[in-house]
């Protein structure tokens, strides 16, 4: 996991899937349609995150590592050990292929939270607060040790690579999921290495993500101050921080999320109803910083949600679709229709207006 | 020519096209299109191309003559810098449609995404043309500098607007057909709303045609809603603001 990969400046592709009733599919379709985009990527990075893979650690955190060294390990897993309860580790299973050179250590855990740790000076403490901690330490501490994913019965698989070879390299169609996400990308302007590939995730939160934030400074120093560390080298990152501030500690409907994240022009505000008019003046009094400026077409999942938003003037592409209880979003619709080709319905999608698809209950 | 094109390269599939086209084939039909980029970009002359399924961004681009018809939905970025010829989409189309396009005509069926018209030009005969039969997104004819853009809201939703925000925004030339009203307030400011005049309607016509042919819909039905232009009130907006 070298960390001097050459910037190449120069677009990205996504894609999403989600059947609303819980019903999983293999990976072989997410990567069927991320690899119809090819073109938009440049091999500098691929990576796919999936949920209700794990049914048999439902109730654990799985951990997916990237260690550029075995020291990187040994240290983590003492710190692992120290604050979690191991139920499993193991290396995550791979296949050789040629395009993929270089890969780090890759390693899986699946954890649980030892109760009587969940206190900060003498303060019971949520649960995913400490997990969130502890993910942030790593990141931040252990050398060579990248947590790429965190969240329970999903995973994010990514590395260098065009996403189509990352997705074989993983062995992707062995898994089952009922969400999957993916990316190929362009990176524009910070380097192709591992842990910079997206999906960027945090708990059970991905982000994938066609664009640039131009706000990152902003937003990683807001961030900052409620815990959270930068430390991929990629604007991605404060997204997947953002919906976990906004959404799971602030208690923000995921609708009102997208409009702090695509926040509406004070033009557009001003000629609101007085109800709206005030609550779109006080999201973006409160919650200026954490708005994201730039072009960006984003896919924000979590294991009962998948939502797609555009930046607010739609600088980058976008298309969901639908058929029976499946739902699509992609960079292009021939995305979609490379692994479904009949769709029920299917929109282009509007700048600033979120997609949110959601998990039937009880499914 | 009949190609199926089903999983086909699409840089393969434009030499193939090209290879075709220098031998002296004029007429293709296209099966099993699928995010094929770039199909038809650059060829010249009398081709007809017809093409099912979906395909790729920069349909058409630098295109120079030929005829592409395509029976399925359309992505971004179709007759980009086009120069002469016709496309026409039997579904809805994405963004950036027509950008920089200095001749030739598009006709999309269902609705365009946003950026359609950005910086069109024309000089003297060349007149670029694109006519959406459904609504349009936001910054429709940005920059427009010269064409013809219609949008007709056919099948359009009650409550919902003929186009999005920032219409005709930094439009210095050419001129916008709008089927319908649009709220005041998403006018671009370089750009005023004007009546038709008969002149205005001798170019019209033979657009709303075609459109009423290429897609089976009544003419009648088309023209029974009234028309409003909009035309830059500045030719050079900018004038100043570069050079001081």
């Amino acid at each position: 996991m070298d960390r001097t990969f050459e910037r190449i400046p120069s677009g990205c592709a996504i894609s999403g899937i989600m059947s609303v009733t819980g019903k999983r599919i293999s990976g072989e379709k997410i990567i069927a349609s991320i690899s119809l985009m090819h073109d938009r990527s440049n091999g500098l990075g691929g990576g796919f995150a999936a949920y209700g893979i794990y049914p048999e650690f439902a109730d654990h955190y799985a951990f997916h590592l990237m260690y550029q060294s075995e020291r990187g390990r040994t240290l983590t897993e003492e710190f692992l050990n120290k604050h979690f309860i191991i139920e499993r580790g193991e290396p995550i299973p791979t296949r050789p292929v040629a395009t993929i050179t270089d890969p780090p250590l890759l390693w899986r855990y699946f954890l649980k939270v030892p109760e009587e740790r969940l206190y900060k000076n003498h303060e019971p403490m949520d649960e995913r607060d400490y997990v969130v901690e502890k993910v942030m330490y790593i990141n931040d501490n252990i050398p060579d040790s990248y947590v790429a994913s965190s969240g329970k019965n999903m995973g994010a698989f990514k590395g260098v690579g065009y996403p189509e070879d990352i997705g074989r390299f993983f062995r992707l169609e062995e898994y089952e999921g009922y969400l999957w996400t993916a990316h190929g990308r362009f990176p524009t302007n910070t380097p192709g290495w591992w842990g910079g590939a997206h999906p960027f995730t945090l708990l059970d939160w991905s982000v994938v993500h066609n664009g640039e934030i131009s706000s990152y400074g902003i937003n990683k120093r807001y961030l900052e101050m409620f815990g959270y560390k930068c430390t991929l080298m990629t604007d991605t990152e404060v997204v997947a921080y953002a919906v976990d501030l906004l959404h799971r500690r602030h208690d923000l409907p995921l609708e009102i999320v997208a409009k702090v994240l695509a926040a509406p022009f004070w033009k557009d505000i001003e000629k609101m109803e007085e109800e709206d008019r005030k609550l779109y003046t006080a999201l973006r009094q409160v919650y200026g910083s954490a708005l994201l400026n730039g072009p960006f077409s984003i896919i924000v999942a979590n294991s009962k949600v998948m939502m797609g938003l555009n930046d607010r003037i739609k600088l980058r592409p976008m298309v969901w679709g639908r058929r029976g209880d499946f739902y699509y979003m992609a960079s292009e619709e021939s995305a979609i229709y490379e692994i479904e080709p009949a769709l029920d319905e299917v929109h282009v999608s509007k700048g600033g207006e979120p997609v949110i698809v959601r998990l039937k209950e009880g499914e | 020519m009949e190609i199926n094109a089903k999983g086909m390269y699409y840089r393969d599939l434009n030499n193939l096209l090209r290879e075709k086209v220098a031998e002296g084939v004029t007429e293709f039909t296209l099966q099993g299109i699928n995010g094929q980029r770039y199909l038809g970009t650059g060829l010249k002359g009398k081709v007809k191309i017809e093409v099912y399924g979906t395909p790729g961004n920069d349909l058409g681009a630098f295109m120079d003559g030929p005829e592409i018809i395509v029976y399925g939905n359309g992505q971004d970025g179709i007759a980009n810098t086009m120069n002469d010829g016709r496309v026409v989409v039997h579904g809805h189309a994405g963004d950036v449609l027509g950008y920089g396009m200095r001749g030739g005509e598009l006709y999309i069926r269902d609705s365009v995404g946003y950026r359609v018209g950005i910086h069109m030009k024309e000089y003297k005969k060349q007149v670029p043309v694109i006519v959406v039969g459904g609504t349009a997104g936001a910054f429709f004819g940005e920059y427009m500098a010269g064409g013809i853009l219609v949008v007709l809201g056919l099948n359009k939703k009650e409550g919902e607007p003929l186009t999005g925000d920032y219409l005709g925004t930094g439009m210095h030339g050419g001129v916008i057909y709008l089927r319908g009203e649009v709220e005041k307030d998403i006018l671009g400011k370089e750009v005023a709303e004007f009546e038709l005049t008969e002149e205005d309607y001798k170019r019209l016509n033979p657009l709303l045609e075609n459109y009423a042919n290429f897609f089976n819909v009544p003419l009648d039905e088309i023209k029974k809603v009234p028309f409003k232009k909009l035309v830059p009130v500045s030719h050079r907006p900018y004038g100043k603001l570069y050079t001081y």
